[in-house]
């Protein structure tokens, strides 16, 4: 079923979902939403699974024609439109033919997500439906949106309830971003006023800041002697400290592999927050133990596996 | 229309490495909460990556429960687990046993040998002069000395599919480029210091460009997606422009999405 046309394709809009396990040994990243959280509430507001697949768009969103009665949910950052009225984000929505959805000015957060009734139906490829923009797979063809293109949903029968998040679940996107990490791998190639830097200071993320990771600059972060190590795995979280000082946080298209030493990782509950930030935001980070993150972890799998019993039925 | 790479697997053969090094124990480091990293060493040689990908491959047979995802790197294995179904604890001691096992290794074990067609220098080598001036060399040298060596497969990274290879003659090692390319087409065959490698799809790159293969190094529609992995031989094999576009033509990449189209949601 053809959902939606793209009008205007926005910023850096892309087909994601939860991601893409096990290839990483080929060089293949995870990918997947940045804002594992907001995706998956997405989904659930219109009664999908939690990995179906959603649009996230960045910064500046896309302008949707709606091609076929369907509802949606928006999450994230946003503030959205539908012909030109303000609507509500983190419920369900009913589109009829002919809607425009569109977007203003993204006044928190990077990123929003944009379910569909059924999820977004594209090929899926190694397992699935995330757009790899560099390796040219996923999602549409491997790329961004792009004018003219159709989003096609898989439900054709509408919902009977529209759902609500809870106001105190809605997770409000700070420019100040709080982020715990566990410390190393690589942790003893730095000094202990180097670590210590990290650890007190914080740091701006720079203009150089997309779904491969952000670059960050703040008090520079000493290393004993070298900086480089022989490149060994990456994944998303984990924060490389190049000869300069100035730490990377690697995010979920970063490449698999890399030759800068890893003075921390931040743990998994903490990295839908930091899929938000953006240019100029403050992030600080705060160590915290592999058994304390297990603990925030556990936590953080109860809401989510909570989650759709907590949503709120609407008339 | 299945996109196949049957040119390529007739490109395979058998052939044998070695491992030994009784005196390499690892360091097991976490990584964030959902991953453990065993470090062997911090250097680029044959028996150090060949721990790691034996420890791979033992690890990947005996089916450890929570262990998810294992990616083979230089001189590291990270090991990525459900910290639900297991530990760091728990995993770091059940590896260790196996590890104390490989100590005792030394014996030959299978690898897979490639041989890469490369059609050498001109416009789909456009840095095998400058190699060639730099080392005081010939065009031909430069061409002889790299096809005439087996390339360990380090590990693949970078960008899907790119094979880290070693190592080169030190008469061809040469530095990257100053300025980065920032297109560098796919299929080229580069050199940066002792390592070669080859680029899977077209990608910003500062390795110094000395021939192109026509051989396809990534498909997703593949199982597995990558011609290449950790542990394998690799041999280049100077080809003709002619050979280059034959081999092309059977390879080629066009109509990928056409393949997509008419897919559905399982």
């Amino acid at each position: 079923m053809n959902a939606f046309q793209v009008s205007k394709p926005g910023f850096f809009t892309t087909v994601q979902d939860l991601g893409r396990y096990g290839y990483l040994r080929y060089g293949v990243p995870i990918s997947g939403a940045m804002d594992t959280f907001s995706l998956i509430a997405a989904n659930l507001l219109v009664e999908n699974n939690s990995n179906d697949a959603c649009l996230e768009t960045t910064l500046i969103g896309p302008e949707l024609r709606t091609l076929a009665n369907t509802q949606i949910a928006i999450t994230g950052g946003a503030s959205p439109k539908i012909n030109g009225q303000q609507v509500p984000m983190w419920q369900t929505l009913t589109l009829q033919e002919g809607d425009v959805i569109s977007f203003g000015k993204m006044e928190k957060g990077c990123r929003t997500y944009i379910s569909i009734g059924g999820g977004i139906n594209t090929p899926i490829v190694l397992g699935s439906r995330s757009t790899y923009v560099r390796g040219g797979f996923g999602g549409i063809n491997g790329r961004q949106l792009k004018m003219g293109d159709v989003i096609e949903g898989s439900r054709t029968l509408l919902l009977q309830v529209a759902h609500k998040m809870p106001d105190k679940l809605v997770p409000q996107f700070a420019t100040k971003i709080k982020a715990h990490v566990i410390l190393g791998p690589q942790a003893d190639m730095f000094t202990e006023k180097g670590i210590d830097t990290f650890l007190s200071s914080q740091y701006k993320v720079t203009i150089e800041a997309d779904r491969m990771g952000y670059r960050l600059e703040g008090p520079l972060i000493d290393h004993k002697a070298k900086a480089d190590i022989v490149s060994d795995a990456l994944l998303p979280g984990a924060i490389q400290v190049p000869k300069d000082g100035k730490p990377i946080v690697i995010m979920r298209d970063a490449q698999t592999t890399g030759g800068y030493s890893k003075i921390a990782v931040v743990i998994t509950s903490d990295i839908s927050m930091l899929g938000q930030a953006k240019p100029n935001d403050i992030i600080q980070f705060s160590e915290i133990s592999v058994k304390e993150a297990h603990e925030k972890l556990k936590e953080h799998y109860r809401l989510l596996n909570n989650l759709s019993g907590m949503l709120i039925k609407c008339e | 229309m299945r996109l196949n790479l049957s040119a390529v697997s007739s490109n395979h053969s058998r052939g044998f490495y070695m491992v030994s090094g009784k005196h390499l124990s690892a360091r097991y480091l976490p990584f964030g909460d959902n991953a453990l990293l065993i470090e062997f060493a911090d250097v680029i040689s044959p028996l150090v990556n060949s721990k790691v990908t034996a420890l791979d491959e033992i690890i990947t047979k005996a089916k450890i429960q929570g262990i998810e995802e294992l990616v083979p790197t230089y001189r590291s294995l990270l090991v990525r687990y459900d910290p639900f179904k297991t530990s760091h604890k728990q995993l770091a001691s059940r590896i260790k046993n196996i590890e104390e096992r490989l100590k005792d290794f030394s014996t030959e074990r299978p690898c897979e040998k490639v041989t890469v067609p490369v059609v050498y220098g001109g416009e789909y080598g456009p840095d095998l002069s400058d190699i060639a001036r730099y080392h005081g060399l010939t065009e031909e040298q430069v061409v002889k000395l790299h096809s005439s060596k087996e390339y360990r497969v380090y590990m693949i990274g970078f960008v899907a599919g790119f094979p880290y290879l070693g190592e080169v003659a030190d008469e061809i090692a040469t530095p990257r480029l100053e300025t980065p390319r920032l297109k560098v087409p796919a299929g080229s065959v580069g050199i940066a210091e002792k390592q070669t490698g080859i680029y899977p799809c077209e990608a910003p790159g500062g390795w110094r460009i000395v021939g192109r293969t026509p051989l396809r190094l990534f498909n997703p529609l593949e199982q597995p997606p990558a011609l290449l992995k950790s542990g394998d031989i690799v041999i280049f094999r100077p080809i003709s422009e002619e050979e280059f576009r034959i081999t092309a033509q059977k390879t080629s990449k066009e109509n990928l999405h056409e393949h997509f189209r008419g897919t559905t949601r399982e």
